[in-house]
């Protein structure tokens, strides 16, 4: 590979979808929502119907701008819709309200670190659109061709869509990978939008290209569609990675196509090249005036801000110690970084204890259950009760671990949980000491060596306390007793 | 009132007859009927009549007056509707086939508010197909005539809207105006119709044609009428982004006050060659006429407006292509038997489309087309800020301008259908108006040597209409047209 790296250079930019969470559609008063039978989010406005008009959102143009600003992009003074024609019958107007050659945020970029190391990707642009309907394709294969006839869903025409665009300035799959994920926490922690992929409210398509070294053009560009996860986006990009390289190697000229991801086989199939070009014929929306956010708009905007996933990650590094595998995992989402803070913060103690617990223990719990963190049964203030349990004496952590186990499943309160378990460490001097005591006794050779001084023989009758306590004396207590009473 | 009298009374007369109890709203809607049956079938005006509507609202108008609880000084006066107006329940059609049976689940913003206000509905109104015509010929269920000449078209695109009310079928009716589509036909039927200024009236359910030019203004026998039906819509609408949310003001307000001392504008490049003699002649005796009412007359220079019928033929269309762009056979309207999606499209709109509207549809989607684009509609928009920048610069000397509306009288039916381009000319007076924004008013100035009537345009700076409503109304006033059509 690193031969042929020297040979080839990889270019990728990306253009990626997002589905505003706003309460109302882009430029009519129905709901956003992902359910509801067919047809029935609708009205006359996002069907199209003569005489209506749109009237734009003033939600999503601020979550847009927030986006812009998150991502250091420049907001315009003067923004326009334009109007993007071509026939669909999922676009009720048969032209899509989008934006062209004055979109709302331009000019921003993104810092992405990684195994390739750290590198900026620049934004070309941040802009607003409308979502189309949904084409459902029934008989033969459920796709459009083979079809029957197809049914028109149109309850998500008209959800705010945002478009940003990349730079090319991504040179691996890895790099595409990472800047999709990193975007996806940064849209996340801003509240504009689900950016669940699977379900396609964040959509990203990539333009992908390989020339060889040194070469001044960029290779053919061929346009990537269908990844619906993170994962595919690193799966897809690889394997057209390589296919370029190969096709490259066996001496094959590449065209400009558009290609399809197919999930199962992990590989990528021609829809169409693009000598089969569109002619969208822009032009200014004549239904809506310039969008013209004045300074304070955007200050305003600027200063509602959340802390971004950048800025909190140095925040963990320097609040918390943390280090940058633990950091990585724990702001995966905002969602994982708020949990672990919150627990962090009921806890109040050393927080690497808390993190130890998350990522050594709770996250094996998760995994099998395919949950992220956030997604627990128990609450962040529970697991801080557990650990402040560990540390007040009242159970070992060999207990805590089957306590947690109990709290995953029922999502019951620590005390709640060691108590049914018969956890309850035994703290009680008096008893343990009783324990102690037997135990002298009844291995006299052991207790002599360690009078003797070797204490190495000590833990042989700790567990010996321990055994006979079943396990629920507080082995602090029971070395500390053990110790005092064989002090020659 | 005499049956008679009130198929001819103007809407302010009736709405005086109706408060002093002369009248009830019933009987005039009855007598509006009557009249209907008597000349649509000659002038075919109306796509709809809905006469069992317009008897029910004029029965609830009647009980509201005498419940002391009239919802303006006009609840119970009918009105008639071109039928762009989308009406909830009552089929809509824009002249055109392809919305033959389209029965629309929201009423037009101009309509609710003439409803809100008591205005029975008569009917909705013929026109030339998607408001593309100045003739009504280009209707897909055939052309209105004139009730001045059976022969001739009442103009267009608002023809319908002009006949009815022009052969005393309805007080006043509304229209719209992208080109001149108002205030042309209102001066070939000697009538007043009057343009707003762009973003005035809500275009919220006016089915588009060119949205950046399309404006909803009034069709009346009188000045007065014009300003009290423009009252009744005007202002900001929450579902019009491009309507204006400023206060409007009262329109009859100060109307009669008089035109001494104001300055109107002659445009130099609209004199000479352009017009019918006989329609100079009867311009230049309205212009006198201004004079003796205390105006003065100067000549402006708008070097802008011969581009004007250019630059509209590419932005009209362009926006119009992208308009009708929806009527696809999908969701609603006509739809074409075929095997698959692409065939189906295509012939719906093959078989729904008249040649008009097929032709302006071409021109746009050349117009707007890759390569194209800035050497047409790019330039066409440098044109329209060039007429802006023009009267911008005329109304530094000047309060009015004053032009013929149309070049001509009323032609023939069939007389220019086979000539695109004459018939477009019958807009060069008006269309300029449309591009700058400004607002405008055709008023009946005498009817031209052969018989027909002549109107006298009046155009005003933007958001201006009292200033054009006040001259108006002196010249009517002064003139006392009184003529009617021999039907």
């Amino acid at each position: 590979m690193s031969v042929r790296e020297d040979v080839y250079e990889t270019t990728v930019g990306l253009e990626i979808h997002v589905e505003l969470a706003t309460k109302s559609k882009m430029f009519c008063a129905c709901e956003v929502s992902f359910a509801g039978e067919p047809n029935t989010r609708t009205c006359p406005v996002c069907l199209g119907l003569p005489g209506t008009l749109p009237v734009p959102n003033e939600k999503a143009v601020e979550y847009t701008m927030k986006i812009g600003l998150a991502l250091e992009c420049r907001i315009a003074e003067r923004s326009l819709f334009h109007r993007k024609n071509y026939f669909y019958p999922d676009m009720p107007k048969n032209y899509q309200i989008s934006q062209y050659d004055l979109p709302l945020c331009e000019q921003g970029h993104v810092e992405i670190s990684g195994d390739f190391g750290t590198t900026t990707v620049g934004i070309t642009r941040v802009h607003l659109e409308e979502d189309t309907g949904k084409s459902v394709h029934l008989g033969g294969t459920g796709r459009i061709a083979d079809s029957d006839y197809s049914l028109e869903d149109f309850n998500r025409a008209g959800t705010p869509l945002v478009e940003i665009v990349s730079e090319p300035d991504i040179n691996s799959a890895e790099e595409a990978r990472v800047f999709v994920s990193e975007l996806r926490a940064l849209l996340e922690s801003l509240g504009v939008s689900d950016v669940r992929m699977e379900e396609g409210s964040m959509r990203v398509d990539a333009n992908v290209s390989v020339r060889r070294r040194g070469e001044k053009e960029y290779g053919a560009k061929v346009e990537v569609k269908n990844m619906n996860s993170i994962r595919s986006v690193g799966r897809a990009l690889e394997y057209e990675e390589r296919r370029q390289r190969e096709a490259l190697d066996a001496g094959e000229t590449l065209v400009q196509e558009t290609r399809h991801f197919d999930e199962k086989t992990g590989t990528t199939s021609s829809l169409r090249t693009k000598e089969f070009a569109f002619d969208y014929r822009y032009f200014p929306e004549p239904d809506l005036v310039p969008l013209e956010p004045d300074e304070s708009w955007v200050e305003r905007i600027r200063g509602s801000l959340p802390e971004l996933p950048t800025a909190r990650r140095e925040r963990f590094a320097s609040e918390y110690g943390l280090g940058d595998a633990d950091i990585a995992v724990l702001t995966a989402s905002t969602k994982t970084a708020d949990w672990f803070e919150a627990a962090a913060a009921a806890y109040g103690g050393d927080a690497k204890k808390v993190v130890n617990w998350i990522i050594a223990d709770l996250y094996g719990l998760l995994n099998e259950a395919g949950l992220e963190l956030y997604e627990a049964r128990f609450t962040p203030v529970q697991l801080a009760q557990l650990i402040t349990m560990i540390d007040e004496g009242k159970i070992s952590g060999k207990q805590a671990k089957l306590v947690l186990a109990g709290m995953f499943e029922s999502g019951d309160d620590p005390e709640k949980v060691a108590s049914d378990k018969g956890l309850q460490q035994v703290s009680d001097e008096g008893a343990i000491s009783a324990a102690v005591d037997e135990v002298i006794a009844e291995n006299a050779d052991a207790a002599d060596k360690v009078r003797s001084g070797q204490m190495n023989t000590l833990g042989f009758l700790v567990g010996q306390v321990m055994k006979k306590t079943r396990g629920r004396a507080n082995p602090g207590m029971v070395n500390e007793l053990l110790r005092e009473k064989l002090s020659s | 009132m005499a049956t008679a009298d009130l198929a001819w009374a103007s809407a302010t007369e009736l709405a005086a007859a109706l408060e002093r109890g002369d009248v009830s709203s019933v009987e005039i809607a009855q007598a509006l009927s009557k009249r209907a049956d008597e000349v649509d079938p000659k002038i075919n005006a109306y796509l709809e009549r809905t006469d069992e509507r317009a008897l029910d609202a004029a029965r609830a108008a009647d009980e509201r007056r005498s419940a002391g609880e009239a919802r303006s000084p006009y609840d119970g006066v009918p009105v008639a509707y071109k039928d762009i107006f989308v009406t909830r329940g009552v089929t809509t059609t824009c002249g055109s086939k392809i919305l033959e049976r389209f029965v629309p689940p929201y009423d037009a913003t101009v309509v609710a508010r003439c409803e809100e206000a008591g205005l029975p509905m008569l009917g909705k109104l013929n026109m030339d197909e998607f408001a593309m015509g100045s003739s009504t010929e280009n209707s897909a269920f055939g052309p209105t005539r004139n009730p001045w000449d059976l022969d001739a078209v009442p103009g267009g695109s608002s023809g319908g809207s002009v006949a009815l009310v022009a052969a005393g079928g309805a007080p006043w009716a509304w229209g719209t105006d992208t080109g001149g589509s108002i205030r042309q036909p209102a001066a070939l039927c000697g009538l007043v119709g009057m343009k707003p200024t762009y973003g005035l009236v809500s275009r919220y359910g006016m089915i588009a044609f060119a949205s950046s030019l399309d404006q909803a203004g009034p069709i009346t026998r009188t000045v007065t009428d014009a300003a009290a039906l423009l009252n009744l819509a005007a202002g900001g609408d929450d579902m019009d982004s491009t309507c204006l949310k400023d206060p409007v003001p009262d329109y009859l307000e100060g109307i009669d006050r008089g035109i001494d001392g104001m300055r109107i504008g002659v445009v130099k490049e609209f004199q000479g060659e352009g017009s019918q003699p006989g329609v100079r002649a009867r311009v230049d005796e309205a212009l006198t006429r201004l004079e003796k009412l205390g105006a003065t007359l100067e000549e402006v220079s708008l070097p802008s407006f011969e581009h004007g019928i250019s630059a509209y033929y590419l932005i009209a269309p362009a926006e119009c292509s992208s308009n009708l762009a929806r009527y696809d056979g999908v969701r609603y309207g006509h739809r074409a038997v075929a095997d698959d999606i692409v065939a189906m499209t295509s012939r719906t709109r093959e078989e729904g489309f008249g040649a008009e509207v097929k032709r302006r549809i071409m021109l746009g989607t050349y117009a707007l087309s890759a390569g194209y684009y800035e050497a047409y509609y790019g330039k066409a928009q440098k044109v329209r800020t060039l007429i802006v920048r023009d009267l911008e610069r005329a109304y530094e000397n000047v309060d009015l301008i004053v032009s013929p509306t149309s070049p001509t009288t009323a032609f023939k039916i069939g007389e220019r259908t086979d000539d695109p381009l004459a018939m477009y000319l019958s807009d060069v007076y008006t269309v300029p108006v449309n591009l700058a924004g400004n607002t405008a008013i055709s008023v009946p100035c005498g009817l031209a040597d052969d018989g027909l009537p002549v109107g006298l345009q009046i155009i005003a700076k933007s958001l201006d209409e009292r200033t054009m409503f006040r001259a108006a109304y002196a010249f009517e006033q002064d003139l006392g047209f009184d003529e009617r059509p021999a039907l």
